[in-house]
């Protein structure tokens, strides 16, 4: 799934990194804990989050997920959106809820983390 | 606040060495992030990068987290990554129980920032290929990380 269908799936608005949407994503791993996405996420994720603390977007960084997607309206501040670009992380948020968020994602046929090997 | 103290290297490999401030939440994951990067110039395995910067952010954090101050050392040789991190902070009570996953202590403080679901030291030695740990309370807590660069010569 690109990028940008995400964003359109989810009317999301893009935060940084509008030059990344043509990237597919093939799976996404949803917390707000960065201790759990730290031991299950994979590289190429998308990680969906309502932490919006620049330690999101440091996680995002070590375990290499492709995007960042906010859940709850929620948005990074100056300095973790810096970082994102840095980066080269895309950020988008939606107003969804992360369960609403996910299950329109999993419908679409956007798989787990534990379901793509 | 995160510091480089001194950096150098040497036919025996590179060796570089940071220092972490307890409570600066912050900045917590600067010195793993400046690892990562270090790891990635040296041409090392992206495979390898990835779960050495895992186990290098969730020390970090542990410093950051439990601890006053801790020393953040970096070696890297043809063979190996080797982690030393020692913390001069409460220490760990139980080694067993704290390597148990889920099982934690953290604050309402550092659980908003995403930490302490008690999956830190489990995973550090998940994605280590040697682990040591030693803790005294009240004094600290050391690790001594070692990942293969080879991974079919694991010894």
């Amino acid at each position: 799934m690109k990028l940008k269908e995400i964003k359109d799936l989810l009317q999301a608005e893009i935060i940084c990194g509008e030059d990344h949407l043509e990237e597919e994503i093939e799976m996404a791993c949803a917390s707000d804990l960065m201790s759990d996405v730290l031991a299950l996420g994979k590289p190429g994720m998308l990680l969906i989050t309502g932490l919006a603390n620049v330690q999101s977007v440091r996680t995002a960084n070590i375990i290499e997920a492709k995007a960042i997607l906010y859940v709850r309206g929620k948005k990074p501040d100056q300095e973790g959106i810096a970082l994102a670009a840095k980066q080269n992380i895309p950020l988008l948020t939606t107003n969804y809820l992360m369960y609403q968020a996910c299950g329109l994602l999993y419908q679409r046929g956007l798989k787990s983390v534990r379901d793509a090997e | 606040m995160m510091v480089k103290i001194q950096g150098n290297e040497k036919e025996s490999g590179l060796i570089e060495t940071f220092s972490i401030t307890g409570g600066d939440f912050h900045h917590a994951g600067q010195v793993s992030t400046q690892i990562k990067e270090i790891l990635k110039e040296l041409g090392i395995d992206p495979n390898i990068v990835r779960r050495a910067a895992i186990v290098a952010y969730e020390a970090e954090m542990n410093v950051v987290m439990y601890a006053q101050r801790g020393i953040f050392m970096l070696k890297v040789t043809p063979q190996q990554i080797k982690f030393f991190v020692q913390d001069e902070g409460q220490g760990i009570p139980d080694i067993e129980l704290a390597m148990q996953e889920g099982y934690s202590t953290a604050t309402p403080e550092m659980r908003e920032m995403g930490f302490g679901a008690g999956m830190g030291l489990p995973n550090i030695k998940k994605n280590s290929d040697i682990f040591e740990i030693s803790s005294e309370v009240g004094k600290g807590t050391c690790l001594n990380i070692t990942i293969f660069l080879d991974q079919g010569k694991k010894q």
